[in-house]
């Protein structure tokens, strides 16, 4: 049995088709990450799965439970949102507290979670203070202690982190990962970040025009994207795409090297032709194009900064290589032939 | 030295000299400290001065009178009324005008076919002059052609041969100026609700409905507390605007009757100005100043306590 489970959920806002029947579980302790660009309807179907919008059609359970007719506070759900929604007129003591007063938890079992949740996050010497008073990460850390002491079925998190400055969103991701680890409560985060998908999640589910592209463990989706959309959204650069046979031939530009740097027999050779390079400190990024058919497709290779590049220059070709392993190949409606 | 004489005519250029905010300072601030010094502060001066003199418009004289002003008036029968009067009339119409006020916002801020047409509507007795938009209410309270009357007797609430004197008689007619001016307020009222619940974030009303926050709970836990300091000025206002006006007393009953409607406001108009008393209506009109300096202080130490 699963925690959330959505089963053809769509939703229509007028002619706009938000989510466009996704269905998809979520396993009782794990992180499932919504990625998609915006507009893709991830935050919408989070909000379905919250019940603060209604599906146009298709179920929601929870804990086995079918929850269409239940509005949020009787779902088991707690959720956070992109900008924390903290009540500004209230303490943090109160803001942690508040839904256990409309529960009408007793007195001194609110002051026990509070304690508990406000510990839990190190945010017990904050509890005198308003919401205006404290840091961004100090805001995000009281949203999650406001979620935790509900001790709810799902955490729904609404790209938490996208308030954040970049380098605390690099410390919170991994204390948010380390803290959904110790409390092991089924989450569902959306975020359009990548790189928060892929070092997060337990499983990362593609959204796209409200469809769900793709689900699976981060390495799944990087190694097996299942359509050319999944390839091109995920990677920095991202997976190269070439016409071949009517459909396409994908490669990474970390697998794109020169030909000299690969040993072995199974190799795809290219020539490559090097338009401009970008130098970014731990890796080089080379953009140009290959001859023949495939021409008209930018074509990236990354290349590791202390690989030396000998003869490699701006403007020249050179022999590029690809492992037959590393190709991945789409037909001619986009989907990975494997 | 040349660096010093390059610097030297440019700065005296007359085409930079609005760039100067020594200069464009005074020049834009001249304005508001001459309103405020000559049609406040003057009359203000004046007022106090007539309130300790015998000044009356049939014998000019500045004879010095100490507080024998103050007494006449304290010990008049007529002005304890009034002064009850303003109290109920100032109240009331906030009461009635902020709270009808809060409802229709709270109703104009959904989604609905003809919405903008309903806001236009609403904020209409804002733009109506007061005297005519108190004619129509004179007819409406008029003792035979009340629609007010005419309604209650076909709902069956008063008896059709027995209508009521709504500007006859003293607490009708109270209930009547004060019921006119909440209706002047109620748009002022509606479109501060208005701005207050747009400015909730809907993160913040999204996670109290999810923390089980209920109707009730999100209204009065969440949503008014944090609007609280935009009603407060909108209290302040509502509070200065009634307490100094005479308009729709004037207007509706002329203070009748038998001064049974008299604000503070009217009042001074009649005994200073039209019975020429001028005196005895700049200490009546004084009166008016410390309730209001008393409201302000108080709304805006509250506001700054609230503020979020």
């Amino acid at each position: 049995m699963a925690s959330v489970t959505a089963s053809d959920v769509k939703k229509r806002f007028g002619q706009v088709t938000a989510v466009d029947g996704i269905s998809l579980s979520v396993r009782y302790g794990e992180f499932l990450v919504l990625l998609g660009p915006s507009g893709c309807g991830k935050t919408t179907l989070l909000r379905i799965i919250a019940g603060l919008e209604t599906p146009t059609s298709g179920e929601v359970l929870i804990d086995g439970e079918v929850v269409n007719e239940l509005p949020p506070r009787a779902r088991g759900i707690a959720m956070v949102f992109q900008s924390y929604g903290l009540y500004p007129h209230l303490t943090v003591w109160n803001n942690i507290a508040f839904p256990l007063k409309t529960q009408g938890t007793g007195r001194e079992e609110i002051k026990r979670k509070v304690q508990w949740a406000a510990g839990l996050l190190g945010i017990d010497h904050l509890a005198d203070r308003r919401p205006r008073q404290l840091s961004g990460g100090e805001r995000q850390r009281v949203a999650l202690a406001r979620a935790l002491v509900r001790e709810p079925t799902v955490f729904l998190l609404d790209e938490p982190l996208s308030n954040l400055d970049a380098k605390l969103r690099a410390s919170a991701r991994s204390e948010l990962k380390q803290f959904q680890q110790t409390v092991r409560t089924a989450t569902i985060y959306v975020t359009h970040d990548q790189v928060e998908a892929m070092g997060m999640g337990d499983r990362i589910a593609v959204i796209d025009h409200g469809r769900l592209r793709q689900i699976g463990t981060p390495a799944e989706i990087y190694e097996h994207p299942a359509d050319e959309f999944v390839a091109s959204f995920l990677g920095t650069p991202p997976m190269n795409l070439i016409e071949r046979d009517g459909g396409s031939l994908g490669f990474r530009p970390e697998a794109f090297l020169p030909k000299e740097l690969l040993n072995g027999s199974a190799l795809m050779e290219m020539s490559f032709r090097i338009d401009r390079m970008e130098y970014l400190g731990s890796e080089r990024i080379l953009y140009g194009g290959l001859d023949g058919r495939a021409a008209k497709r930018e074509v990236t290779a990354k290349l590791p900064a202390h690989v030396a590049l000998n003869g490699i220059r701006a403007g020249e070709w050179h022999a590029f290589a690809v492992r037959e392993t590393e190709l991945r190949y789409f037909d001619r409606a986009g989907l990975q032939v494997r | 030295m040349t660096a010093i004489t390059a610097v030297g005519p440019r700065a005296r250029n007359p085409r930079f000299l609005l760039d100067r905010a020594d200069l464009i300072g005074p020049l834009l601030l001249a304005p508001a400290i001459l309103y405020v010094f000559i049609l406040v502060a003057l009359p203000f001066v004046l007022a106090l001065y007539y309130s300790v003199s015998a000044f009356t418009i049939f014998d000019p004289s500045y004879r010095f009178v100490g507080i024998s002003n103050f007494v006449d008036v304290m010990r008049s029968d007529i002005f304890r009324r009034t002064l009850i009067n303003t109290f109920v009339f100032t109240i009331g119409a906030q009461v009635i005008g902020l709270l009808l006020g809060k409802f229709a916002a709270m109703l104009l801020i959904k989604e609905f076919p003809g919405r903008g047409l309903a806001r236009a509507l609403v904020v209409l007795p804002w733009a109506v002059p007061v005297s005519l938009a108190t004619l129509a209410w004179q007819w409406m309270f008029d003792s035979l052609y009340s629609v007010i009357n005419w309604t209650l007797a076909a709902v069956g609430l008063i008896s059709p041969d027995n209508h009521l004197q709504w500007l006859g008689q003293q607490d009708l007619a109270m209930l009547a100026v004060t019921v006119v001016h909440a209706w002047r307020l109620f748009p002022f009222g509606v479109v501060i609700f208005i701005a207050g619940f747009t400015s909730v974030p809907k993160d913040v009303l999204d996670a109290a409905t999810v923390d089980g926050a209920g109707f009730w709970r999100r209204n009065y836990q969440i949503i008014l507390p944090m609007i609280a300091p935009i009603v407060m000025i909108a209290l302040i206002f509502g509070t200065v605007f009634t307490f100094t006006d005479l308009s729709v007393v004037y207007l509706l009953t002329k203070g009748g009757p038998m001064n049974g409607t008299q604000v503070l406001g009217s009042l001074a108009f009649q005994v200073g100005i039209m019975s020429g008393d001028v005196a005895h209506g700049a200490v009546i009109c004084l009166f008016l100043f410390p309730f209001l300096l008393i409201a302000v202080v108080a709304v805006l130490r509250a506001l700054r306590r609230r503020e979020i």
